[in-house]
This record gives structure tokens, sequence and C-alpha cells, in this order.
């Protein structure tokens, strides 16, 4: 039996951080909020999508003028408050909602806006790491952090919007404490 | 990592199989025949098809003779290829398999990788002494590596073979790693749960089944165009139509006579049909603890042998049925890291008493939740709300049913509303009962989960094969103060609905607490 209470001996960059966040997750304690350009990555991914929407709106409106017998512009208006509220609204919301919390030897996410999920994956239990990056994620430099277990339920469970260099610390602190990567 | 370990080990397989093991090897040359009788199998059907097609003229039976002599000689050829061009090597490290008539295929499986080795005999290989290998690595899809025919004692031997290699390289990675190699020997198999032929007939007559009538009438149609079943049913017709004065003067008495005697077939051939099933599917139903873990075998016409081994079940679950419970009468099945869940295959005690599952479980380190155990419930707010939800759809349905029926028939306005109101009070009583019977415990090793008012289940995990903890709040749990902690079961799924939060995230600590002071490769050897 090898200890596995303990913290590896050398000190890798992930230890540093895990020094900072002190050493048990604590419900009631205050979550590590994810990097600030998630909300800007979240914000730019609703935009573009929004983009397309609003394009049809106006060439619904331009269409039908003179037809409709809605007056000129309730089409656009309402497309227009409903993709500035998914801009401005729901990415800052999804933001606050969004958090994590890391020991030295289990992490705590926390999500959604109405239906709360707060998970947490021993890292004895992890089967293997992904750091993922959309091309969006890219150019904001962040990364998607997912631990994989052999549950059933949370067979995956992801971390969107860690700084890329902060995912890659916080992997291979997690993978220090697996001792075969699979099963 | 030392080259030299595993030679010693080798020693004890026996002489005779060790020395033409590195080559390639073909499967038994009986499985042609088997090749052949099932080409003679799918001849039967063509051969039937053109002999009445061309009952007319002479020859109909001839050509139906050629076309099947044709296809059995085909199938047969194919399947004689396909023995010639499957060969498996059992090497050092892996087993591998090429295959492939014109295109070939070749697979390689690491023993490390192999969970288990099972064999299987259908009718047919039965009766020549043949059995089918399977190797389950637990990849997803049924992808796994199947060997289809060995000859018994060969199919025997391999399974022991690959167990020692498995094991072999499992106990060189454990010495590399300082630990202590495990046992090699181990006494005899226990038997844990036997079925002889009387309880088999108990369980039969719980088994009701009214799926020959499916069956039946499906012949029925098949079978009509050659033997004429509708001429039969007019026949029948026709006689009673002669005497129709009589069938109606006999009246109601007779009606009311023929349905109860239609039931009473109904009741008669559906128990006999559960009875069959019984008795073909749980045939001298044995389950033993063995060195490798529980051995399952049962089965009549297709006898099949599995062995499940013990550090493998992550969690067991406790069922029953309605009518069975009042007898007393419980199902037990494993649940398992293998990707087969939800199938039957799992199922180690198909019908038993408690005090019959209790050393069951206990073998598999389990222990039944007793009643003195720190039982908790689901919140009150829950129950309610869940009641009010339950109910609110069928007092939506009175409200459109009483406006329908005011706006088109007033007169049933009172039967329109009263019905789904009736439907609403059931539902909700129905919950209510339920939050009575629904329940969970933790002890120093396990949780607990039951539920069920007629036919209680329960579902007992191990704390320390848990692989993860979340606690969920919709938004109106988030108002009243309640979640649902799911657990990250292998195999299967365990979930605590309802709990108040305070006591999901006690019940999150605590399972945490046992789950971090192990990491998960030990409890393969744990």
């Amino acid at each position: 039996m090898e200890t596995t209470a303990q913290p590896a001996p050398n000190a890798s960059p992930g230890e540093a951080l895990i020094g900072q966040l002190g050493n048990i997750v604590d419900d009631d304690a205050e979550l590590t909020k994810v990097h600030p350009n998630y909300k800007t990555a979240l914000r730019v991914h609703a935009a573009l999508t929004a983009i397309p929407i609003v394009v049809g709106a106006m060439v619904l409106e331009g269409s039908l003028r003179g037809q409709s017998p809605l007056p000129f512009g309730v089409i656009i208006g309402t497309v227009v408050f409903l993709a500035v509220l998914l801009i401005v609204r729901l990415p800052s919301r999804r933001y606050l909602a969004r958090g994590y919390q890391i020991s030295s030897d289990r992490l705590r996410v926390v999500r959604g806006i109405l239906w709360r999920s707060d998970t947490v994956v021993p890292f004895g239990r992890v089967q293997h790491i992904d750091v993922d990056q959309g091309p969006l994620e890219r150019f904001f430099d962040i990364a998607t952090l997912t631990l994989h277990t052999a549950g059933n339920h949370n067979a995956s469970v992801k971390l969107p919007g860690l700084g890329h260099a902060l995912a890659t610390d916080m992997r291979e602190q997690i993978r220090a404490h697996i001792k075969r990567e699979s099963m | 990592m030392s080259v030299t370990a595993p030679a010693p080990r080798s020693v004890s397989v026996p002489v005779t199989a060790t020395a033409p093991k590195a080559q390639p090897q073909r499967t038994a040359p009986l499985s042609v025949a088997i090749g052949l009788l099932s080409s003679a199998q799918n001849a039967i059907v063509p051969i039937a098809l053109v002999a009445f097609s061309n009952s007319g003229r002479g020859y109909g039976i001839l050509a139906a003779l050629g076309i099947g002599a044709a296809i059995i000689v085909i199938g047969s050829f194919f399947s004689y290829l396909r023995w010639r061009r499957l060969t498996y090597t059992i090497g050092a490290q892996d087993i591998r398999v090429e295959s492939g008539v014109l295109s070939r295929a070749a697979r390689s499986v690491p023993y490390e990788r192999i969970q288990d080795v099972s064999l299987e005999q259908k009718l047919l290989p039965r009766l020549f002494g043949l059995v089918a290998v399977k190797f389950e690595t637990g990849a997803g899809g049924g992808d796994d590596l199947s060997l289809a025919y060995l000859t018994e004692d060969a199919g025997e031997e391999l399974r022991q073979l690959i167990r020692e290699r498995r094991d072999a390289q499992v106990a060189e990675a454990s010495e590399a790693r300082g630990e202590t190699p495990g046992t090699v020997e181990e006494p005899a198999a226990e038997t844990l749960f036997a079925m002889g032929p009387e309880r088999l007939f108990t369980f039969g007559l719980f088994e009701f089944s009214l799926a020959v009538f499916a069956v039946l009438a499906g012949l029925a149609q098949y079978a009509d165009g050659f033997i004429e079943i509708g001429d039969a049913i007019d026949l029948a017709g026709s006689w009673f139509s002669d005497r129709g004065e009589e069938v109606a003067a006999l009246g109601a008495t007779l009606q009311i006579l023929s349905a109860l005697a239609g039931l009473f077939v109904v009741f008669i051939v559906g128990s006999a049909t559960g009875m069959i099933r019984v008795f073909t599917r749980e045939w001298n139903f044995l389950l033993e603890r063995t060195a490798r873990g529980f051995r399952r075998r049962r089965g009549l016409f297709t006898r099949t042998d599995v062995v499940m081994p013990i550090h493998r079940v992550q969690g067991v679950m406790i069922g029953t049925r309605a009518l069975r419970y009042r007898f007393g009468w419980h199902n037990l099945r494993f649940v398992s890291l293998a990707q087969d869940a939800g199938s039957s295959s799992h199922v180690v005690a198909p019908f038993a008493r408690m005090e019959e599952i209790r050393p069951i479980i206990a073998a598999a380190g389990f222990d039944l939740p007793r009643e003195d155990a720190d039982w908790h419930r689901a919140s009150k707010r829950y129950r309610t709300d869940s009641a009010i939800v339950d109910s609110s759809i069928f007092i939506l349905t009175a409200i459109a049913t009483g406006t329908v029926a005011l706006l088109i028939a007033p007169e049933w306005l009172l039967f329109a509303v009263l019905i789904p109101l009736v439907l609403a009070a059931i539902a909700a009583g129905a919950n209510m009962l339920a939050w009575r019977f629904q329940r969970h415990a933790l002890d120093p090793s396990q949780v607990i989960v039951t539920k069920g008012v007629l036919s209680p289940r329960s579902q007992i995990a191990t704390r320390l094969k848990l692989h993860s903890a979340e606690i969920v709040q919709g938004p109106v749990a988030r108002l009243r103060g309640y979640a649902t902690v799911h657990l990250g079961l292998a195999g299967g799924e365990l979930a605590i609905p309802g709990v108040p939060l305070e006591r999901a995230r006690e019940v999150r600590r605590e399972v945490l607490e046992t789950i971090a002071a192990t990491d998960f490769s030990d409890l393969e050897t744990a």
C-alpha cells in the first residue's frame, strides 16, 4: 500500500495552486470563479449564433412589409431583444453560476442557473483526463478540463472556462494521483 | 518488469498444453459440421417455398431438393473456408485471432484487459460437445472477442490457461509495486445457491406469461396459406349458425360460461408458458463461489456458465414482484462493471428467500439492511411537492374535460370532472404512501436505498466503489430546500431523491471521505 493521502513530493506549479486554494472542499466556502474570458467567449458564441437569426428576422420583416397585420419593427424588435438577452445577460448569469473548488484529493464543480448541480469527483476515481480547446477557446486562451470516471452517472465531468495554463496544471496535479491511467 | 518472473509460473500449466500454444491454432474441425447443419436449417424455408409454389407440376419437389442441396453445399463450403481461415494464437502478452475469407481481420486482446472468459453452449454445439469461448473485455457495444467452436476440453483448458496468464501478469504487476502476490491455491467451489425442480415449480407458478399468444397468433397467420385455418374456422362458424336458434335460446348463460372458459384457457396456457420458460431458463441453477468469483450455471437447452469476479461486483439489487412478495420471495442481482447492465445476466438468485440471499451477498461483501439502521426519508416538502405535481396533471385534465362537457354535453359534467378528480386524489395518495416506503441509510461501508410499496426494492452499494457524488436542485427544490443526490455507480444508477439539503451534503461528505481514502487501482485487488 502506498500512501495516497500525501501529495507528491516534487512540487509542481499545481502544488502551489492547491496551496493557495486550501486543502479541503467545503460546501459553504467561496467557490473559485473561472477565467473572465469564459464570459466573453460565451458572448461571442451567443453572438455568432444570434446573427443569422437576426438577419433572418430582418429579411422576414422586409418581405412582409405592408402585408403583415403587425406594425413595422415588431418582429425585429422581439428578436433583437431576445438576442441581447442571450448575448449580454445569459453569459454573465452563467459565469456567476459556475465555480469550482480543488483540493489535494478532489475537485468540486458547480454549475447551472435554474437547475443547480454540484458535483464532487475524487481524484482516486478518475480514469482519464482531457484538456480540450475549441477554436474560440484557443482565441481566448481558455480550455475545458474533463474528468472521466467509471460511474454511469457523471461518466465525464466537464469544467469549462479555465485558463489554459491552469487547466494543464490541474491535469498534471490530478494525474499525479492516478496510479494507472486506465483500468 | 522482470522478464524471468513468468517462467516458473508457466510450469504450473499442464505440460501437454504448453507446447503447441505459441503457434496459430484452428478451432475444432467439428465446427464445420455445425456450419453444415445450420446451412441445412437455412435451406428448409426455400425448399418449402419452392415445393409449395410449384406443387401443380411434377418438377416441384425435384427443383426444391436441388436448390436445397445447392444451399447446403455452398453454406458448408463457406463454413469450411471460414474454419480454415480462422486461427488464434495464445501469445505471451495477448491472445490474437485472425479471421476472414476475403478481407482479413486481426484482433489482439491483452490478457490484462480480459475481465473474464465465459463458455456458452447452444443446443447444436452441445450435441457435438463443442463450446463457444467468449472473452469479456469490458469494451462497449458487444464488441467482445469470441471463438466458436472449441471442444469442451479445449475450451476449459483455454479458460484456465488465460486465467493463469492473466494472474501471472497481475501478480507481476503487484510485485513490481511492492505488494504481496495473491494466493494461487484456493479451496474447492462452495455452493451458494441452487434451485431444484421443486423450487422451479414454485417459481413457475409466479411467472405467468402470455407471450405464447403472440407467437400462436403469428404462427396462425403464417400457416394460414398452407393449412387453411380459415376454412376450419368457417366450418365451425357454419356449424354454429346452423344451430343458431339453439345458441340463442341458451343466451346469456352460455355467453358467460364461454367467457369463463376462455379466461380459464388463458390462465392455463399463461401458467404453462411461464412454467416452461422457467424450467428451460433456470434448469439446474447453480451458483457457486469459486477461486475466481461467483460462477453461475443454468439452462436446459442452452446451458450458460458465467463467472463474475468478486471485485467486479459494484453493488447488489434485491427486487421482487407484488404477488410473490406476499409469499416472501425475492430476486437478487449484482451490479457489475460489465457493459451489459440491464440484461438479466447478472441475476444470481432469481427466486429466493431473504435468508438465502443473506449468505450470497455476504460472500460478495455486503450486508442486508437492518431495521435499526440509521434510516432517513425524503423531505416532507418533497412529498408535498411531488404529490401536487402528480395530481395537478389530473386536475388540469378535470378542468379541460369539464369545459368541454359544459360546452357539448352539460349532463355529463359531473362525470367528466369527477373521474379526473378521483384520479388526482389517488395520485396524491400514492405519492404520500410511496414516500413512507422510500428511504435510505448510510452504514460504515455501504449505501442502502429502498423504495416501493407493493414490491419493495433495495439497492446496496459499497461506499468504496462509488466514483463521484453530485447534488442536483431544480428551481422548486432550491426554493423548498431539498435536493437529489446522484452517486456515480459503475454499471448502474444510484440516486437518493428529495432529501433535505443538509442531509444531502452530509451523505456526500461521508461518501467522499470513504472514496478518497483509497485509489481506484487498489479496488481491483481489495
